[in-house]
């Protein structure tokens, strides 16, 4: 599953591992820069950027103004000069005044130039809850991204993958957004809030190459291999999921997708026609969710294969709480009620 | 990549502004150039802004470094109100340590303290009219405690408790309170500068006689919101108060990071023609006077004003932000404005009107008051402890009715409350009644 590289490999986490995948890029290709607020000297309040700024120097890694719309235009033109601009939103649920930039600039301008210009620029933002960060820090905006018709949507969901992926999207020539589950920066969160955290090392995954390699956009993984059931998801929710099969033994495909857009559609459609049973889940508000979207796919084309109509297991359609966090937070009794539901009969 | 053919030009370089100190370096502010008291003239009330653009650059004081009062800002204050101003500096930076500490402590999730910029909302609070709207930013406390707005009530909001009004919806220190004419804090910074704007244009259309006043930091003035802000303040002649707080750091990113190295954050209303002024932020006296002056101005259909509010941020951003890996540790002790509660106190001393003994007996009491109230807050639950609202509440004020999708959804929630929180006793822990 995981094809090892030669480099030297060491244990990191999710941080290290996008710290690492930026060192590489910035290394190889002079026209990647970094840019965004507290990244240069300060590394970022997730310390994401930690050091580079030091190592390649100024020109290379800053920080901009507090003007998400202004980083994210600059970095679009700094693509149509030839650069590759990695541009950090702090918390996605930031990335909203800069959204026109993408919209309608990043998104449409291979299209609306005949590819006279493109925009190559991987915008990196940590997503997702699960920190008590209430209702501005915890947003799953994903959907919004995957439907706007020309940006590339990444979700990791182990440190191995994160490093390969975010590789693969600053060497791709279209604009991705790259989301960072930042719940799960530190160690793979069950779900089980109550329980000790564990920390990346104990996982495989964590088990990083120092040097170049690249996961191919567009691929998912099989994370844990099935014949009763498809689990369909991505992110955080992925070792939630994983938690849940583990503790009840349940027999089940869990598809990691890593690439929302575009989708490795083969892979779900062969685990559906394989299982004839799905569950969806992401940790994003339910109505018009990336769910609609997988749900909408499989009916199309596995609706004879099916046994047990599609589920989603999401958040609920209301801002993020901050005390009622847990209970908004799509956990392993929200999976373990809908499998039942699917396994029913 | 193509690269210009005229190789007889001289390379273009990209300047990327940097803070005159780091970590280990000595933090020197002797070329920052401080205005004496008097210096900044006090321009007639109903001036137009063409006429006056020199404030954007000057600065209004009113307080020398000895707490002598002076010159034509002077708001010739009783000292009743001054010791009042005093009172509520000494009350709110306690109220910052102790939930400061509570965070520290796990009781909660989050804090953000006004420390060294108590001036900058407390003054303003007490020269505007209580019924003036206020679209805050997050560290404008003071304008609560000053209004009155009870203290058990904010520490409720920032434990999520049982007695939150905001039903433990919000970060802690995301207060409302239309009782107070105090807008809802948004976590998304600038997005409350055009809103202020509209609320002021609202409050000119119904032909009212209330002002709007709204605060953001130096760093926020980045935001395209601010902008559009000032476009329309200057278009419609809108009666709104413009606070920028220029504490020098926007988390890790100096004043630089904003512009501040080319112009004074004042000077961005100029270009709009809005009345800009700059003030020693760290002078109670001084912020008083601009503000009354401001709020003159805007109650007499002279327009909008910016004001750059001079200061510094002495601690941290939040509790989640460690300053002393970006910035020099001592900036704050050598800050030329000096510390705006020592100045207060040491004016009101100079006066007669205050003592050593008295201002300690004024801490004590603070803290005594503060302590006593964060223990009620605790009764009624801390953040610790989880979760203290019905999960309805959840649901609720998604809309004013709640259509069919989420109460299908509140009864799934409410279906998994028993199956995820049963195991533990009711009584104890049971939602709504820690
Ligand atoms: C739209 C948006 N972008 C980024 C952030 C993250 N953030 C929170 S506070 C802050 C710094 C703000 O600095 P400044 O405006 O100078 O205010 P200060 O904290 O100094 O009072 C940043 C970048 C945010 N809250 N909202």
């Amino acid at each position: 599953m995981i094809d090892m590289p030669s480099s030297p490999v060491k244990t990191m986490n999710m941080i290290d591992a996008i710290n690492s995948a930026l060192d590489v890029m910035l290394d190889r290709d002079d026209n990647v820069v970094l840019l965004g607020e507290d990244i240069g000297y300060f590394g970022g309040v997730f310390r994401a950027t930690a050091n580079l700024q030091e190592k390649y120097g100024k020109r290379r890694v800053f920080d901009t103004p507090i003007s998400e719309n202004g980083i994210l235009g600059a970095a679009v033109g700094m693509g149509a000069y030839g650069l590759r601009p990695v541009p950090e939103i702090q918390f996605a649920d930031y990335i909203y005044p800069g959204l026109d930039q993408i919209v309608s600039e990043a998104a449409r301008i291979r299209y609306r130039s005949a590819g006279d210009f493109i925009s190559p620029m991987t915008i990196r933002t940590p997503f997702g809850g699960g920190i008590f960060g209430g209702q501005t820090h915890s947003q799953s905006p994903e959907s919004l991204f995957t439907h706007m018709s020309g940006v590339k949507t990444i979700i990791p969901a182990t440190p191995y993958d994160a490093k390969g992926l975010l590789i693969s999207a600053i060497e791709d020539n279209d604009p991705v957004i790259f989301f960072e589950p930042k719940r799960i920066y530190n160690g793979p969160f069950t779900g089980y809030y109550d329980r000790p955290v564990e920390p990346w090392s104990k996982h495989i995954a964590s088990q990083v190459p120092e040097g170049y390699y690249k996961i191919p956009l567009g691929k998912a993984d099989i994370v844990h291999e099935g014949e009763g059931l498809t689990i369909i998801t991505y992110g955080t929710m992925v070792h939630v999921a994983m938690a849940v099969v583990n503790e009840h033994c349940i027999d089940a495909d869990v598809i990691d997708l890593r690439t929302l857009l575009p989708l490795d559609i083969e892979t779900i459609e062969a685990s559906v026609q394989k299982t004839g049973r799905c569950l969806i889940v992401h940790e994003a508000t339910r109505t018009s969710g990336f769910g609609a979207e997988l749900a909408a796919l499989v009916a199309e084309r596995c609706f004879y294969h099916l046994e047990a109509p599609i589920e989603r297991v999401t958040g609920f359609d209301t801002p993020y709480p901050h005390s009622l966090e847990w209970a908004y937070f799509p956990g392993p009794v929200r999976i373990t009620t809908a499998i039942e539901k699917i396994m029913k009969d | 990549m193509r690269k210009s053919d005229k190789q007889n030009l001289p390379s273009l370089n990209l300047h990327i502004p940097e803070p005159k100190f780091r970590p280990g370096d000595i933090a020197d502010f002797s070329d920052i150039d401080i205005e004496d008291v008097g210096v900044t003239a006090r321009p007639d009330e109903n001036s137009k802004p063409i006429d006056m653009q020199h404030m954007a650059t000057g600065l209004i004081r009113v307080l020398d470094m000895e707490g002598i009062a002076g010159g034509p800002w002077d708001p010739k204050l009783s000292s009743s109100i001054k010791l009042k101003m005093l009172h509520h500096m000494v009350q709110v930076r306690s109220f910052d340590d102790r939930m400061f500490r509570a965070q520290r402590q796990g009781k909660t999730s989050f804090y953000m303290k006004c420390t060294g910029e108590e001036a900058t909302s407390i003054a303003p609070a007490m020269a505007l009219a209580h019924d003036d709207m206020i679209f805050p930013s997050y560290r404008q406390q003071g304008i609560l405690l000053v209004r009155d707005y009870p203290m058990l009530d904010m520490m409720n909001q920032i434990y999520s408790n049982r007695e939150d009004t905001l039903k433990g919806r919000q970060l802690p220190i995301m207060y409302s309170s239309p009782e107070h004419s105090f807008f809802s804090i948004s976590g998304n910074l600038a997005t409350q500068y055009p809103q202020a704007v509209g609320w002021a244009m609202a409050s000119a259309a119904k032909q009212d006689t209330r002002i709007a006043a709204t605060w953001c930091g130096e760093g926020s003035t980045a935001e395209g919101d601010f902008h559009s802000a000032l476009t329309f303040a200057a278009v419609y002649n809108a009666p709104v108060i413009f606070n920028v707080v220029n504490n020098q750091w926007a988390i890790s990113s100096f004043s630089g990071i904003a512009g501040g190295e080319r112009a004074t954050f004042a000077s961005r209303g100029l270009g709009y023609g809005i009345a800009s002024i700059r003030v020693d932020g760290n002078d109670p006296l001084a912020v008083y006077a601009a503000t009354q002056w401001a709020a003159n101005r805007a109650r007499t259909n002279n327009g909008p004003t910016l004001i750059e509010h001079f200061t510094y941020r002495a601690e941290g951003h939040s509790t989640s932000d460690d300053p002393s890996s970006y910035r020099a540790t001592e900036e704050y002790a050598k800050w030329p404005l000096g510390d705006p509660l020592e100045r207060l106190k040491a004016h009101l001393i100079r006066e007669g009107e205050w003592d050593e003994d008295r201002h300690e007996m004024l801490k004590k009491t603070m803290d005594d008051e503060v302590k006593a109230t964060q223990k009620l807050a605790e009764k009624n639950g801390i953040l610790g402890h989880g979760m203290h609202q019905e999960f309805e509440t959840m649901f609720e004020d998604v809309f004013e009715e709640m259509p069919w999708h989420l109460r299908e959804q509140m009864e799934m929630s409410l279906a998994e409350k028993i199956s995820k929180f049963s195991t533990k006793s009711k009584e104890k822990k049971g939602q709504g009644n820690d």
